[in-house]
């Protein structure tokens, strides 16, 4: 996926503290990958990564996603007192559901509010946010049917 | 054998609210508690058990150990579960077992939150993480993209609707019927009467809840105390009886949760039904986490008041109002009247009052059963307490 970089004002919102498993979630990320676990005992596909698999408990591996998905739900946050969202509003808030059957928290972008539809094809890229941080970012995919 | 060891609640208090700027948190759940204690005749000293989380600045609490220690209760039982706004479900649930299996004798079970008067009305909309802030935990995976407490909920009504044709109208229905009784409630936030076109023009906060969809911020607290049915004979106050109680999770944030039309109600409310032996057709009133409209669409869908999916039409066929046959939120609920970021208390204190007949003009006649059910986290864990007027 593409890797962009953040406004110039640089990534002004939360990031992520990186811990021995979800590192190299967010490193992958900033250097062009999604990942997401599968287990390698019963396998079961899941995000956020965690040090177990969720469904059996085996420890799962790492998978690479292709980046596409679809609007599972979304809101438009037209209310946000916090900096510096409230500077931002409003955005699309999104769940997107993978391809690979997990779904992603994330914002849509590239699309006005009043557009998004639950179902819409879309696809990922990352804003490096950090060093060995990408944050996951979508937009709607023109290339696949709606 | 009736009389024995069946867990029973047996006094209520409410601290001040909906404003009460001169008390802090603590203040608010020892008021509460020094009023139930007061409204059913039981000393401090004779409680043998504690539980609870203290409640606050947003989902921040302190510990039951400190809070028992301040308090000065010499426990046999404790307990600290803190599953957001439902816990004190949670809290009946074990109390109840506690009590049953004779681990205890008297719980208090206890919340003081002083949100409005401390942090302003900002709960529902940021507030949790600005800036550059570091995040850790399972949080990280959804710090960085804003989403508000309101936007979570946004995200299943949005899917409700896409799902089941679910329209804001009917969403609106919940806010009007709610906030009528919040009229009877003196010391309700809001009491002037709205209208479903007085929901759907107040400002969108996040798509498709507005405003009036959601729940006021407030101050507040309050406290329960169980005891056993045998010792509340020589208490001030007729017992409820707690018939049924069962707590469930399926999530812990909004980003992780399987399916966003359906909560833990549908299997929790069951378990819950099916311990006190009755059914959604036998209560007499409803007292639901109103967080947002849409929490308690999907509440009365998961107990199984209505068909999944049907919870709209079902509020606006009018059961949930005042007259309908199954009431909803008596005091005013977490829509109209109080809220301060943790809600569970007040749906057993106001089931209560129903079933011991002093709600006063708010009063469903022949009130026998109520169920108190809370949602705690981002329609996390649910907990349902089925509560009756009589022994079982």
């Amino acid at each position: 996926m593409e890797v962009r970089a953040p406004g110039p004002g640089g990534w002004d919102r939360p990031l992520p503290r990186p811990d021995a498993v979800s590192a190299p979630f967010w490193s992958a990320a900033a250097e062009g990958r999604l990942l997401i676990q599968r287990c390698g005992a019963c396998g079961q596909r899941q995000f956020f990564p965690r040090a177990l698999c969720r469904a059996c408990g085996s420890e799962p591996e790492w998978e690479e996603a292709s980046g596409r998905g679809r609007v599972h739900t979304y809101t438009v946050v037209r209310q946000n007192h916090a900096s510096p969202f409230r500077d931002q509003l409003p955005y699309v808030v999104a769940m997107v559901e993978l391809e690979e059957g997990v779904r992603m928290m994330g914002n849509l972008t590239g699309v006005p509010p009043e557009r998004v539809r639950i179902g819409m094809p879309v696809r990922c890229y990352s804003v490096l946010a950090d060093e060995g941080v990408g944050i996951p970012m979508w937009e709607p995919d023109h290339s696949r049917p709606a | 054998m009736a009389g024995g060891r069946e867990p029973v609640i047996a006094g209520i208090g409410l601290s001040d609210y909906p404003r009460a700027p001169h008390l802090d948190s603590t203040q608010h759940l020892v008021l509460a508690a020094r009023r139930a204690l007061e409204d059913c005749g039981m000393r401090k000293s004779d409680l043998d058990g504690y539980i609870g989380p203290v409640g606050g600045t947003g989902m921040g609490l302190d510990d039951a150990a400190s809070m028992a220690e301040y308090l000065g209760i010499d426990h046999r039982y404790i307990d600290g579960t803190m599953v957001g706004g439902s816990s004190f479900e949670f809290h009946v649930q074990h109390g109840a077992a506690a009590i049953r299996q004779g681990l205890c004798d008297s719980i208090l079970i206890a919340y003081g939150s002083d949100q409005l008067s401390r942090r302003g009305r900002t709960l529902g909309t940021g507030g949790f993480v600005s800036g550059r802030q570091r995040v850790g935990g399972s949080a990280q995976y959804e710090a960085p993209y804003g989403n508000s407490l309101v936007g979570a909920y946004a995200m299943a009504a949005m899917r409700h609707m896409h799902e089941f044709g679910t329209t804001s109208e009917q969403l609106a229905e919940v806010a009007v019927g709610v906030r009528e009784f919040a009229s009877l409630n003196p010391d309700a936030m809001y009491r002037e009467p709205i209208t479903v076109d007085d929901v759907l023009s107040s400002k969108l906060v996040a798509d498709p809840l507005h405003k009036l969809d959601c729940c006021v911020i407030s101050d507040g607290g309050g406290a329960v105390v169980m005891t056993t049915a045998e010792r509340a004979r020589d208490l001030r106050q007729p017992p409820v009886w707690v018939l049924g109680a069962a707590g469930r999770q399926t999530h812990w944030q909004i980003g992780q949760m399987p399916d966003f039309t359906t909560t833990a109600a549908a299997s929790c409310g069951p378990e819950a039904f099916a311990q006190a032996g009755v059914g959604p057709d036998d209560i007499d009133t409803l007292q639901l986490y109103d967080s947002f409209t849409i929490t308690v669409v999907l509440l009365i869908e998961g107990l199984g008041f209505c068909a999944r999916g049907e919870g709209g039409s079902f509020v606006a066929e009018g059961h949930l109002r005042r007259g309908g046959r199954l009431p909803l939120n008596t005091d005013g609920g977490g829509l109209s009247a109080c809220h301060p970021g943790m809600r569970g208390i007040f749906l057993l204190i106001e089931a209560v009052r129903q079933l011991r007949g002093q709600a006063g003009p708010a009063q469903v006649p022949g009130c026998r059963l109520a169920l108190a059910c809370g949602s705690g986290g981002w329609l996390s864990c649910i907990g349902a307490v089925i509560l009756g007027a009589e022994a079982p």
